[in-house]
């Protein structure tokens, strides 16, 4: 007991996420291959990966504004209106392929220089200010888009039915968002004090740090990226949306997800790699119990007690590990008894 | 350490993925949509305004339509049309059915899901369905595509039954679905290709529209107030009733301000407690019938006259429509749809001709039928739609009023 | 530290030397007695549009409807102001609702043991929703995110996905009916005796030694650990006290409304912005009850405002929202301006709001236990 208590010590969250995905997926394998399918099979591999893109590249973005220790309830009316951008300036015509892209992300980075300036410059709380921000573009949506609009070109549509053996090109493409998000957090300044303004602001503001930039530079990334998930949703669909961002749930749910991933909600704790985990785990989730012919209503049970359970087994560890960052002195059963403030406001 | 066992990890997670990427062919998706995207570029849904005169004068004369078959398999009748030769798909035995469907998300589309797997299991036993494999798209355009991709990929379907979440999204999906070769039907919302094998259909909300608008305009002066009461923005089937009511109202000069309530009785009764507060309120015109007793409720709690009113077949209204005995009529949408894509495959397996376009009878419930149905209706709950159509379903009625789905 | 307390005390005595009508001045100033000043003004421009709005029977039936909301708000309130978050309660709502509408049906006899079974279930569910946030460590979002996917998913399970019917009229008479013929107003609706009775409720709980250890976890939980209060249980009773405010909300609009599976959508939204709205600062440790009211109360005018102002209805989200960050960022300029003020003094004021005018602070320093 005790030496399995010292090895799940050992791990960090990152790691847990991934043994939590392991375990999902041989889960996975045996329900799967119990009703007579195979989980490997390329349409089925191909099925989850797709699963993936869309949530992924919205949960990267919500990584990064939660590492800032805001939030982002704005993107799923970003990504309809994103989609809806696109869709309309491409109006099937290859040539507009690149002004609609440029001109989709161009938007939405504006929308996230609107949510950062409101959360840092008016410290409006992110929950209230991204949530205000999507009141509007949703009833702008509502106003002036009819049901789907324009229409994408075949090359551009190529990108989201197009694979490379079982692995979507959309994947791909979000994996590489997920490896520059990372780059930026971890090998540039404005990646340190990203950490540093979610960890302790005031701390940050004393050591010298503008905090404005930061957690300005982290809505605005995500935004764009979930411009990224319109572009792709538009072309998946063809057309764009003014529903198809609110559809998904894409806020909970990429909220969710980057928790599962062991970041913490107060910010200044968490990885990219991590993020890319939880969402794993939702769309494998979501892929064994379609697979299953889990009653529509049910799956939502699942999901719900999937991630409160899950994200009890690291938040416990991270408690039960935490004294070690301080080894010197101290017993460690005192910090246990009390209530250590993972959280701050 | 620590760096490496994390890649450890998700080495052992990912790894049995990437061994497949080695070694798998290119996937279904590439190929079929390389050919099957061209064919629907040609028509752009690109109208800021969901008004169509074309559709809308279709609908009108579709309204007064003579139906064939008979009307006691409400089900299984049509208005003559083309048919669709089905003899290449005429084969004996059990076939697999996959079923994409949109969602279960609000009671018409339960009762109907409940309907649907009734019939199921009535052609399973009569050997002609040997099971269907449903996938639930939860109202999300992007969940149904790749749904219906998986089926095309893994599903070893024998016929696909397609229930569109939206109408342009789902367009490139189906003609995926049609390149298989394999019989596909499509029901309730249409896309915007005709490579279906057949697509099944109520009337439509236009005449939806006419039907009601018309009541409505027929009782009520110009210049009387119509409080519209809509559920959401952006979907064709509901925003089609609207267009086409909201055209009559304009000419018979009918004042209708229109809200939207996400189906919410709560918002509902406060929308109609403020407008009473601001003047009378004539009538009542509603785009799906849920909620529409909290809107008489808010007139009786204000002690105000109540209006001349449509709703729809949905057990809590009639039930209410018949307690206070109001001016009203009960528009339908025909829930007994839900039944037919199943009735058609068996037909198409037999190599029966069927309609290509399957347009089913769309008859909505006037005061005179009111007692009829009820009665039929008997104990079933508020969420139920009185022209469900499985009377003669095995586990009528306890399956329906106990709302078992599976 | 020692030193922090001095001057926390001195600004409190500073306080309290001044006039009362210098303190009125500077609540209203203060996020949540701006919310007040809100409240006010939506409710002139109501009444300047539609006077008849501004009789006594309309404005009673106005202040009854709200009342659900009002009530849910106070109970996130608790949630909130110990730094947390109540997602579930929307579920909680609609759960509450089909509970009511499939085990009451047109029963009367039914109607006392299913109320009490609600209660039940509803600080059953506040119970859970606490000890996982505080034992197991899962924060608050993911556990009632969790709770609120759950929850819904097994009622709509449970009855097929539609109620059976609406409860019997008595039932339903909590939500609809109330004490008629009084002079003047007419009817007093139940609702808001409901409402009358959970605000003071709330406002004698925020003042008594509960709600000041909840305010001292909202701000810092450490410290409060370290003053030796058990921060698990004042949390988890703040989750209690919020599922049962979502339970009674529940109860009110299955009478006002009726049963539907869309009652309660979106309510844990609408509640934690009318708790934002009524200065109540996310994260915990600031803020005043009564004004979590006023923020459902300054909301549902506002809603009913666009009803009134017959603005296309597509267009509503968008003042909504621009309505709700405008609010919020003017109340957080008003805090901020007097933070550079009176330096700390800012922030102990936030107490002083929470805790009445009562001279009992010397107590709140103390060590209490």
């Amino acid at each position: 007991m005790k030496q399995r208590a010292s090895f799940f010590q050992r791990l960090s969250s990152t790691q847990i996420v991934y043994l939590v995905a392991l375990v999902t997926l041989i889960l996975g394998v045996l329900l799967v291959n119990s009703i007579g399918r195979s989980f490997f099979s390329p349409g089925n591999i191909s099925s989850i990966l797709t699963g993936t893109s869309v949530l992924g590249f919205i949960a990267i973005g919500q990584t990064l504004v939660i590492l800032a220790g805001s939030l982002d309830l704005s993107v799923p009316y970003v990504t309809s209106l994103a989609s809806l951008i696109a869709a309309g300036v491409m109006a099937n015509n290859p040539n507009n392929v690149l002004s609609g892209v440029l001109l989709t992300l161009g938007t939405a980075a504006v929308i996230g220089l609107a949510n950062g300036l409101i959360v840092a410059r008016l410290n409006v709380h992110g929950f209230i200010a991204t949530l205000g921000v999507g009141l509007i573009i949703s009833g702008f949506l509502a106003t002036n888009f009819k049901g789907s609009f324009g229409e994408t070109p075949l090359a551009f549509r190529l990108v989201g039915a197009t694979g490379i053996g079982p692995v979507p090109i959309s994947t791909i493409i979000m994996l590489a968002c997920a490896g520059l998000a990372g780059l930026l957090l971890h090998r540039t300044r404005v990646g340190h004090h990203l950490y540093a303004v979610g960890g302790d602001i005031a701390v940050a503001r004393t050591s010298g740090i503008r905090v404005d930039v930061p957690v300005i530079t982290a809505h605005v990334i995500c935004s764009v990226l979930a411009g990224m998930a319109g572009l792709l949703l538009a072309s998946r669909l063809g057309v764009g949306s003014p529903t198809v961002g609110s559809q998904g749930g894409y806020d909970l749910l990429s909220i969710a997800a980057v928790v599962l991933g062991g970041t913490l909600l107060s910010g200044g704790k968490g990885t990219i790699t991590g993020t890319l985990g939880g969402v794993l785990i939702f769309a494998m989730l979501d892929n064994i119990m379609s697979v299953m012919q889990v009653n529509p209503f049910l799956k939502d049970v699942v999901r719900g007690v999937v991630i409160v359970v899950a994200v009890a087994v690291y938040a416990r560890r991270r408690i039960v590990s935490r004294p070690e960052r301080f080894p010197a002195k101290g017993s460690v059963e005192t910090p246990a008894a009390q209530p250590v403030p993972v959280e701050g406001p | 350490m620590r760096n490496n066992s994390v890649r450890a990890i998700a080495l052992a997670a990912a790894l049995p993925l990437v061994a497949l990427t080695g070694c798998t062919t290119e996937p279904s998706v590439t190929q079929t949509t390389g050919t099957g995207t061209g064919s629907a570029a040609a028509s752009s849904p690109a109208s800021k305004d969901w008004f169509d005169q074309s559709l809308y004068d279709t609908q009108n004369q579709q309204r007064s339509a003579t139906f064939e078959g008979n009307p006691e398999q409400p089900y299984l009748q049509y208005i003559a049309g083309p048919m669709r030769d089905t003899s290449k798909f005429k084969a004996p035995g059990a076939h697999k059915v996959c079923f994409a469907n949109a969602s279960i998300s609000n009671p018409w589309r339960q009762t109907g899901w409940i309907t649907m797997n009734q019939q199921l299991k009535a052609l399973q036993g009569t050997g002609v369905i040997s099971e269907m494999e449903t996938r639930d798209a939860k109202d999300n355009d992007n969940t149904q595509i790749a749904d219906i991709d998986y089926f095309i990929a893994e599903g070893k379907c024998d016929a696909f039954v397609i229930s569109p979440n939206s109408t342009a999204a789902l367009t490139q999906a189906v003609e995926r679905a049609c390149e298989t070769g394999k019989p596909v039907v499509v029901f309730d919302r249409g896309v915007e290709t005709d490579c279906a094998t057949t697509f099944i259909h109520p009337i439509g909300g236009f005449a939806w529209g006419i039907d009601t608008a018309t009541f409505l305009s027929e009782r009520l002066q110009s210049g009387d107030k119509v409080v519209a009461l809509r559920i959401l923005p952006g979907v064709d089937v509901l925003e089609h009733r609207w267009a086409a009511a909201k055209k009559i109202f304009e000419e018979k000069g009918i004042q209708a301000k229109d809200y939207f309530t996400g189906a919410d009785p709560t918002k509902i009764k406060n929308i109609i407690s403020d407008e009473l507060a601001t003047g009378d309120v004539k009538g009542v015109w509603m785009d799906a019938g849920d909620g529409a007793v909290a809107a008489l409720e808010a007139f009786e709690d204000a002690g105000k006259k109540l209006p001349v009113m449509t709703g729809e077949d949905e057990m809590s209204f009639l039930t209410k429509w018949k307690q206070t005995g109001i001016d009203a009529m009960a528009p339908v949408y025909s829930n007994f749809q839900w039944r037919t894509p199943l009735l058609a495959l068996e037909k198409v397996f037999k190599g029966e001709p069927i309609p290509a376009e399957w347009v089913l009878p769309q008859k909505p419930i006037l005061k005179d039928e009111l007692d009829q149905w009820l009665q039929r209706n008997q104990g079933m709950p508020s969420g139920h739609y009185a022209k469900f159509g499985g009377e003669d379903l095995a586990g009528y009625p306890e399956v329906w009023q106990k709302r078992q789905i599976p | 530290m020692s030193t922090a307390l001095n001057s926390e005390r001195s600004a409190i005595l500073k306080q309290n030397r001044a006039s009362r009508s210098e303190r009125l001045l500077r609540a209203v100033r203060t996020p949540g007695g701006a919310v007040f000043v809100l409240l006010t003004g939506l409710l002139a421009t109501i009444i300047v549009l539609n006077p008849s709005f501004g009789e006594p029977g309309s404005f009673i039936r106005f202040v009854g409807r709200t009342a659900p909301i009002a009530i849910a708000a106070i109970g996130q309130y608790f949630v909130i102001v110990a730094g947390e978050f109540d997602l579930s309660m929307g579920s909680v709502v609609t759960m509450q609702v089909i509970v009511a509408g499939n085990l009451i049906r047109q029963d009367d006899s039914k109607v006392i043991p299913v109320l009490v079974l609600m209660l039940v279930l509803g600080a059953f569910i506040g119970l859970v929703n606490g000890l996982i946030t505080t034992l197991l460590k899962v924060p608050s979002f993911i556990v009632t995110l969790g709770m609120m996917l759950a929850l819904l998913g097994l009622v709509l399970y449970w009855t097929g996905g539609a109620a059976q019917g609406n409860p019997a009229d008595s039932f339903r008479q909590i939500g609809r009916g109330g004490i008629q013929d009084v002079p003047v107003l007419d009817i007093i609706p139940y609702p808001v005796i409901i409402l009358t009775a959970a605000a003071v409720a709330g406002f004698v709980l925020m003042r008594r030694p509960y709600g000041r250890m909840l305010i001292a976890v909202g701000d810092n939980p450490s410290a409060a650990a370290l003053a030796g209060s058990r921060v698990w249980w004042v949390r988890t009773r703040a989750f209690m006290m919020s599922s049962l405010s979502a339970t009674v909300a529940g109860i009110l609009l299955v009478g006002y409304a009726g049963v539907h599976p869309s009652v309660g959508r979106g309510y844990e939204f609408t509640a934690i912005t009318a708790v934002v709205l009524g200065g109540v600062v996310l994260g915990g440790g600031r803020g005043w009850v009564l004004s979590a009211a006023a923020g459902a109360f300054a909301l549902e005018s506002l809603f009913t405002l666009l009803n009134f102002m017959g603005l296309q209805a597509t267009w509503r989200d968008t003042v909504q929202g621009a309505i709700i960050i405008i609010a919020v960022a003017a109340a957080s300029r008003s805090w901020q301006r007097k933070r550079k003020g009176a330096s700390s003094a800012a922030h102990d004021e936030q107490h002083q709001m929470a805790a009445a005018p009562t001279p009992a602070e010397g107590t709140e320093q103390g060590g209490r236990v």
